[in-house]
C-alpha cells in the first residue's frame, strides 16, 4: 500500500459502512433469535461486508442497484434508511415496502435500489433490463447487478449477460462469491472454470478480486464504473469472499469443514482487515472504536424504533395488487 | 379505419401508441422482420431498431429485461411468439412482474403488455397450440385479455398499452387474417364484456376464437327459435360478472365455452360465481364446453378431437332447452 496516496477519508468511510452493515445484521439476528420479532427467514452477509461497501462506493444516488436475498448490506451501502429497513424486517408500518416484502424483497426506489429478490439469479435479467431502460431513455446512469455464486448455475446468468453484451448496456455484473450455494459448496456443483470464465466467454471484460479487501474493490469499481458510464458497455466482476455464518440465521452451517469458518473469521474478516489497513496509515484505535460504537448505537436504535412501530393497517393487505381488477374493487 | 384484419388492427394500435408515447417500445424475436406472424411488419422502418428491437431466443431475458426496463420508466410491449414459449419465462412473469408492485409496497409499477399468440391453428401439435389463459387469471397482479375480433384487438391492445398494470394479452393465431370493421375512435374498457348477440333463452359465455363460434351457434339457434345471448368476456381478469349475471337472470340457462382444457379452465370460475350468486335461476341448467384433458395432436383428425365447435355449442343449447324452466 502506498501510504502517501492513501485516501484516508474514503478508508474511514468504507470502514463505517461495513460497521453499519454488520451492526444492522447483528441486530436483525437478535430480533429474529432473541426477540422473535423477525418471523421470516433472513439471510445475513456476515463476512461479506467489503463487497457491499466497496462495490457501492462509487455509485451516484441515481445509479441503480439490484440485489439478492442476501441484500441488506448492498441496500444500506446504496443509502437506504436503516429504520425503514428494520421496520420491513419486522413487518411494520413504515417499512421500505410497507411490511409487504420483508428481508428478501427489500427495495428503496428513493435511492434507486430496485429490489432484493427471493429467486436466485432472477435479478440478472432484470438488471440488464434496467440498463436497457437507461439506454433507451438516453440516461447516463450505471446499473450494479449483484448476485451470488449459486446464480451462475441458473439460466438467467447466460441470458442476462448475453443480453447486456448484445445491446451494449451500461451495467456492472458483480458475482459476490461467498463459496456456498445455500448449504452446498459451490465448486462441487459447478462445471468449468467458474463465473468469470463463463462471463468472458460471452464477451464481457472480467476482473477477479479479493472480496474481503474493501480498498481494492473500491479502487477497481471506481475505475470500472467510469469506464462503463463513458462507454456504455457491460463488465463483470467476480469478488471472492466468505460467508461466515449459515445460509439463513437459523442455519448453524454444520456442513462446513471443521475450522474453516473460524480461520476465516480470525484471518480474513473484512472489517478487521480494514482496521489493520487504517491503523497502518495512522488512524487511531479510538477513532475506529467510535465508528464501531456509533454503528452499534444507530442499529440498536433502529431495532428499538422498529419494535415500537405498529403492524400495518389490515386494509393494506389488498392495496397495490393492481389498479384494474383490484381486490379492493372486485367484491367476489 | 374501415375493414381490416385482426393482425393489422393490432399493428395499428401499436403504431398509434408508439407515436403518442416515446416510452413505448417492443421487444421480441424477429420483430424487425415483422414478427413471426407479420403483426409488426413495417414498424421498424418507422420507429427504428431500438424501439422495435430484435431479441435473442431468450424468453426469460426478454421477459425479465423488459420488466427491468419497465421499472425504470419505459413501457415495453413484450412479444412471446407463441404462448407456449412464455412458459420459459414464467418466473419472470408470475414471480417478478406480477408481484413487484405489491412486494415493494407500491414503490414500482410494471406497465407492460405481454403478447402471447395462443390456440390451435393448423397441425402444430402439443407445443405450439395451447390455450393457457386460465393459468394467468390465478396470478394476482396480472390482467388477462383475450380479444376475439379486429375491433377488440385494436381497442383492447391500445387500452392494454395505456394501462399501468401488467397485461397478459392473448391473440388467437387462427384469427390473424380475420376481417372486420374497426372504428379507431372506439375505446375499450378492460373488464367490460361485449354482448355479441341478444336472446332470452340461453346465455353463452365465451372469449377469443370460441366466442366467434358461439356467435355462429347463436345464428343457427335463432333459426330454430332459440334466443341465445353470447357474452364475449374479452378479458378474464377482471371479468364482467354483472354482464353474465344479468344475462343468466334473464335466460336461466348457461353455457361456458372455451378452447382450453375444461378441467381448471376459466369456465369453471364463471360457473362457480354464477352458482353462488344466481344459482336459483339456473337450477342445474349448465353446460361446460372445453377441451378434453388430453394433448393436442399433429394429425388433423386427432387435433379435431380437442376442438370446441359451433355445432357442439348448438347441441348443448338444444339439450338445455329440453330442461323446463321453472320461474321463481
Amino acid at each position: 500500500m502506498n501510504q502517501a496516496n492513501f485516501d484516508r477519508e474514503r478508508g474511514v468511510k468504507l470502514l463505517a459502512t461495513m460497521e453499519r452493515i454488520r451492526a444492522f445484521e447483528e441486530n436483525a439476528v437478535l430480533a429474529a433469535e432473541r426477540d422473535k420479532l423477525v418471523l421470516g427467514a433472513i439471510h445475513p452477509s456476515f463476512g461479506q461486508e467489503a463487497a457491499a461497501a466497496g462495490v457501492l462506493w462509487p455509485l451516484r444516488t441515481d445509479d441503480y442497484l439490484i440485489s439478492t436475498h442476501r441484500g441488506h448490506g448492498h441496500t444500506l451501502a446504496k443509502g437506504a434508511d436503516p429504520i425503514a429497513m428494520m421496520r420491513e424486517l419486522l413487518g411494520r408500518e413504515g417499512g421500505c415496502c410497507g411490511g409487504k416484502g420483508g428481508s428478501m424483497h427489500i427495495a428503496d426506489f428513493n435511492v434507486n435500489m430496485l429490489g432484493a429478490n427471493g429467486v436466485v439469479g432472477a435479478n440478472i435479467t432484470i438488471g440488464a433490463g434496467a440498463a436497457h431502460g437507461v439506454k433507451l431513455q438516453g440516461g447516463d446512469q450505471v446499473v450494479i447487478d449483484i448476485f451470488g455464486d449459486g446464480a451462475a448455475n441458473r439460466g438467467p446468468f447466460l441470458e442476462g449477460l448475453n443480453w447486456a453484451v448484445v445491446f451494449q448496456l451500461p451495467i456492472l455484473f458483480v458475482c459476490e462469491d461467498n463459496q456456498y450455494a445455500a448449504t452446498t459448496k459451490t465448486t462441487s456443483v459447478t462445471g468449468g472454470d467458474g463465473p468469470a470464465a463463463r462471463a468472458a466467454s460471452l464477451g464481457l471484460p472480467t476482473q477477479t478480486l479479493d472480496g474481503n479487501d474493501v480498498e481494492a474493490i473500491a479502487d477497481a469499481v471506481t475505475e470500472t464504473i467510469t469506464r462503463i458510464r463513458n462507454g456504455g458497455r457491460p463488465e463483470f466482476l467476480h469478488v471472492i469472499t466468505y460467508r461466515q455464518k449459515g445460509h439463513t440465521s437459523f442455519d448453524q452451517a454444520a456442513y462446513r469443514p471443521d475450522g474453516e469458518a473460524d480461520k476465516q473469521m480470525a484471518d480474513n474478516d473484512p472489517i478487521q482487515r480494514q482496521k489493520n489497513v487504517l491503523a497502518a496509515v495512522g488512524v487511531a484505535a479510538d477513532e475506529m472504536q467510535a465508528i464501531h460504537d456509533a454503528a452499534q448505537a444507530e442499529m440498536a436504535g433502529a431495532l428499538q424504533t422498529a419494535a415500537d412501530t405498529p403492524f400495518p393497517d389490515e386494509a393494506l393487505a389488498f392495496t397495490d395488487v393492481q389498479d384494474v381488477g383490484s381486490p379492493v374493487v372486485e367484491a367476489f | 379505419m374501415a375493414v381490416t384484419n385482426y393482425s393489422d388492427a393490432a399493428r395499428e394500435a401499436v403504431r398509434e401508441a408508439m407515436r403518442a408515447d416515446d416510452a413505448v417500445w417492443c421487444i421480441g424475436e424477429d420483430l424487425g422482420r415483422g414478427g413471426v406472424f407479420g403483426q409488426y411488419r413495417g414498424l421498424q422502418d418507422e420507429f427504428g431498431p431500438a424501439r422495435i428491437a430484435d431479441a435473442p431466443i431468450s424468453e426469460a431475458a426478454i421477459m425479465g429485461a423488459a420488466f427491468g426496463a419497465a421499472i425504470v420508466g419505459t413501457r415495453p410491449i413484450v412479444e412471446m411468439r407463441f404462448s407456449d414459449f412464455a412458459l420459459c419465462a414464467v418466473d419472470e412473469l408470475v414471480n417478478q412482474i406480477a408481484k413487484a408492485r405489491y412486494m415493494f409496497g407500491g414503490q414500482s409499477r410494471a406497465p407492460m403488455v405481454i403478447r402471447q399468440p395462443m390456440g390451435m391453428w393448423r397441425s402444430s401439435a402439443a407445443q405450439h397450440s395451447q390455450s393457457l389463459e386460465s393459468w394467468y387469471t390465478h396470478a394476482p397482479g396480472l390482467i388477462v385479455i383475450c380479444p376475439s375480433t379486429p375491433q377488440d384487438n385494436y381497442s383492447l391492445l391500445k387500452a392494454a398499452i395505456e394501462c399501468d398494470d401488467p397485461v397478459v394479452y392473448f391473440e388467437h393465431k387462427n384469427m390473424w387474417g380475420l376481417e372486420g370493421d374497426v372504428d379507431t375512435a372506439e375505446a375499450a374498457v378492460i373488464g367490460e364484456a361485449r354482448t355479441r348477440t341478444h336472446g332470452d333463452d340461453v346465455t353463452i359465455v365465451s372469449w377469443s376464437q370460441t366466442a366467434n363460434f358461439a356467435v355462429e351457434a347463436a345464428e343457427t339457434l335463432a333459426g330454430e327459435g332459440i334466443g341465445a345471448q353470447v357474452v364475449d368476456l374479452r378479458s378474464l381478469w377482471p371479468w364482467d360478472k354483472n354482464a353474465v349475471l344479468d344475462s343468466v337472470n334473464k335466460t336461466g340457462r348457461l353455457i361456458v365455452a372455451h378452447e382450453s382444457v375444461a378441467v381448471g379452465g376459466f369456465g369453471a370460475e364463471v360457473v362457480a360465481i354464477v352458482s353462488e350468486k344466481v344459482g336459483a335461476a339456473l337450477q342445474g341448467r349448465v353446460r361446460r364446453l372445453g377441451a378434453p384433458r388430453a394433448l393436442i395432436a399433429y394429425a388433423p383428425n386427432l387435433e379435431n378431437k380437442m376442438r370446441v365447435t359451433a355445432e357442439m355449442i348448438v347441441d348443448a343449447a338444444r339439450d338445455l332447452m329440453q330442461k323446463s324452466k321453472t320461474k321463481g
